[in-house]
């Protein structure tokens, strides 16, 4: 199928447009908006097709697998990229009411697409050492964006970021190494296959281990995550929706894909390690999210807090518990862009994001007010929005696995976010205060966030299918044989 | 020879691992180089070491015999050479910039409120 290098393509054929195209804000906007329109379209054709037809194969250059780089989409992936489009037709869209003219002139835009080109190619690709590639490439593109600019605050935070995430790919390299070492291939459906035979006992842990730790560190779980709410929160809004919207993601995806197709039948205790990282995560996220007085700050939090909820339902393993995490995950995307933007609304109207110096926004500004609610409570899990349908299918999972402590968790955790996000709500938009307002929110950040919060009702309106979709996904995910042959073809 | 690269790349992880522990922008840079080339080091070992057996088919040949050197890990480790040095490379403009930013190297500096 060769639509599926359209995801990768279009990012990369954007960015080469637009480092070619004059340096000046209007032709630099109009193309990158053009460009992520145009892989939100590629994005929804790949995911009709594999709806219709299944999963979805392309051999690079015609290389039979295992031995080339082989481009795979399942439901699970072909919905994570069209997630990606429309991450970045958003983040692309608030471009338009400015930009720091230096990050402008220095590549804001084509590093904004190599990104996107990044987490497409880690979504799409079926072989675990193409995927450090991807990973290397977005996290080539988000070092340039977080480090563009000359800030103290900035500078730490990006040197904490960059540190860790080369941690972090060194890890990932090297459990790539031993496991070529081991199994004499890298591609993931091959992989599935020669799994089981690893003889040398020892050896299937240690890598299990080392890619649980690697991954961990993207998807930001606990003990790992405390670089993400140290540099979140520095650069632009709309780099921290992308980053926190897709790159933590990543991370999931990619434990989610090794869990289901490599370590499904290993120890026990491995999932019970995967289950207490992401109990811990929920926790202390949701705890630290109470206590952060700043804005952004406090969406970083949550944010680490609830990959929790999806890592959480991983470890179960079952068809419920997934489809739960699934959801959760295409959820989570939308709603935390979404309240990533409205920080840059606030930090417009106030040039702070410290909850102290908020408030009085009800009152003033009425209409982006109203927008900003359905993300704020859809992630407080507010019924009937998407976050309330998100947790309920967690909590269905949990409990149909009858895993019981995990769904109390999830139940206290939930209650814990509904606290703090209430109260963000209370003190930032509600509380009455006598700020002026520097800026106007500008209209492409309300349209884009009106977007946003449209698609979250649509999500919730069109729970039903959105479920099955993700029922349909986790049975795929499971059902390893699907995949493997579709790969490897009749005879594997 | 496998005994001896695995320990040169152990000692190179340890090594690394221990610079990046450091308190000083430039050592924690070369704890990165000196890490990514343990872990090339390392693919490179655990993909299996063949001497003298180029995979190269000779004159006529039908097929190449075993044993054969794997060709691989030697694309995988080109691959993440290139990447390393690009990494390398930006830390170091990062860390000048940090330098030029903040006026110390020292990382608990970078850190407190100037």
């Amino acid at each position: 199928m060769r639509i599926l290098v359209l995801p990768i393509l279009v990012p990369l054929s954007t960015a080469a447009v637009l480092m070619l195209a004059p340096r000046r804000p209007a032709p630099q906007r109009w193309i990158s908006l053009i460009g992520s329109v145009l892989l939100l379209a590629s994005a929804l054709l790949v995911f009709l097709r594999v709806d219709a037809t299944g999963i979805q194969v392309l051999q690079i250059s015609a290389w039979p697998a295992p031995f080339g780089i082989t481009l795979v989409a399942d439901l699970l992936a072909a919905a994570l990229v069209v997630a990606v489009g429309v991450v970045g037709t958003a983040t692309s869209g608030v471009a338009f009411s400015g930009v720091d003219p230096r990050r402008e002139a220095f590549g804001y835009h084509p590093l904004l697409q190599i990104l996107l080109m990044g987490v497409a190619g880690a979504f799409l690709t079926g072989d675990l050492f193409n995927l450090y590639v991807w990973f290397e490439v977005m996290l080539v593109a988000s070092f340039v964006l977080m480090a563009l600019n000359r800030t103290r605050a900035q500078m730490e935070a990006a040197f904490k970021y960059v540190t860790i995430n080369l941690l972090a790919s060194s890890i990932f390299l090297t459990a790539l190494g031993l496991l070529y070492g081991a199994t004499g291939t890298l591609n993931m459906a091959d992989l599935a296959r020669v799994w089981p035979t690893i003889s040398t006992p020892g050896v299937d842990i240690l890598l299990a281990v080392l890619f649980l730790i690697a991954f961990s560190i993207k998807a930001g779980l606990f003990p790992l995550f405390f670089w993400l709410p140290a540099s979140y929160h520095t650069p632009p809004p709309a780099i921290g929706a992308a980053f926190a919207g897709l790159l933590t993601k990543v991370g999931v995806y990619a434990l989610i894909r090794v869990f289901t197709l490599l370590f499904h039948s290993m120890s026990p205790a491995l999932f019970g390690l995967l289950l207490a990282m992401s109990a811990a995560t929920m926790v202390i996220g949701l705890v630290a999210a109470l206590n952060e007085r700043d804005f952004r700050r406090m969406l970083s939090f949550n944010l680490v807090g609830h990959i929790g909820y999806t890592t959480a339902s991983l470890s179960l393993l079952t068809p419920g518990a997934l489809a739960g995490a699934i959801f959760y995950v295409l959820h989570h995307i939308v709603v935390i862009t979404n309240l990533y933007l409205v920080s840059g609304v606030l930090l417009r109207l106030r040039r702070t994001t410290e909850m102290t110096r908020l408030g009085g926004i009800y009152r003033d500004r009425p209409l982006f007010s109203a927008l900003a609610m359905v993300p704020v409570f859809s992630l407080a899990g507010v019924p009937p929005l998407s976050g309330f349908l998100g947790k309920l299918a967690i909590l269905e999972g949990t409990f149909d696995a009858g895993a019981y402590w995990v769904g109390g968790l999830v139940l206290v955790v939930g209650l814990l976010t509904l606290l703090a996000m209430g109260r963000t709500w209370a003190d930032s938009f509600w509380r009455p205060a006598e700020t002026p307002d520097f800026a106007p929110p500008g209209a492409p950040y309300l349209v884009a966030i009106a977007s946003l919060s449209l698609l979250t009702v649509a999500m919730t309106i069109a729970a039903e299918p959105l479920f099955d979709l993700t029922t349909r996904s986790a049975q795929q995910l499971l059902h390893r044989d699907e995949y493997v042959s579709a790969v490897l073809g009749a005879t594997p | 020879m496998e005994g001896l690269l695995a320990l040169t790349s152990g000692v190179l992880y340890a090594a690394g691992i221990y610079l990046m522990l450091r308190r000083r922008l430039a050592q924690l840079i070369i704890g990165l180089g000196l890490l990514s080339n343990g872990t090339n080091l390392l693919i490179f070992t655990a993909g299996g070491l063949t001497r003298a057996r180029p995979p190269v088919l000779p004159d006529g040949a039908p097929a190449l015999v075993e044993p054969y050197a794997d060709p691989v890990p030697q694309a995988l480790v080109l691959t993440a050479i290139v990447i390393g040095f690009g990494l390398t490379a930006f830390s170091l403009v990062l860390a000048h910039r940090v330098h030029a930013t903040v006026g110390t190297d020292d990382v608990d500096d970078v850190g407190r409120e100037g």
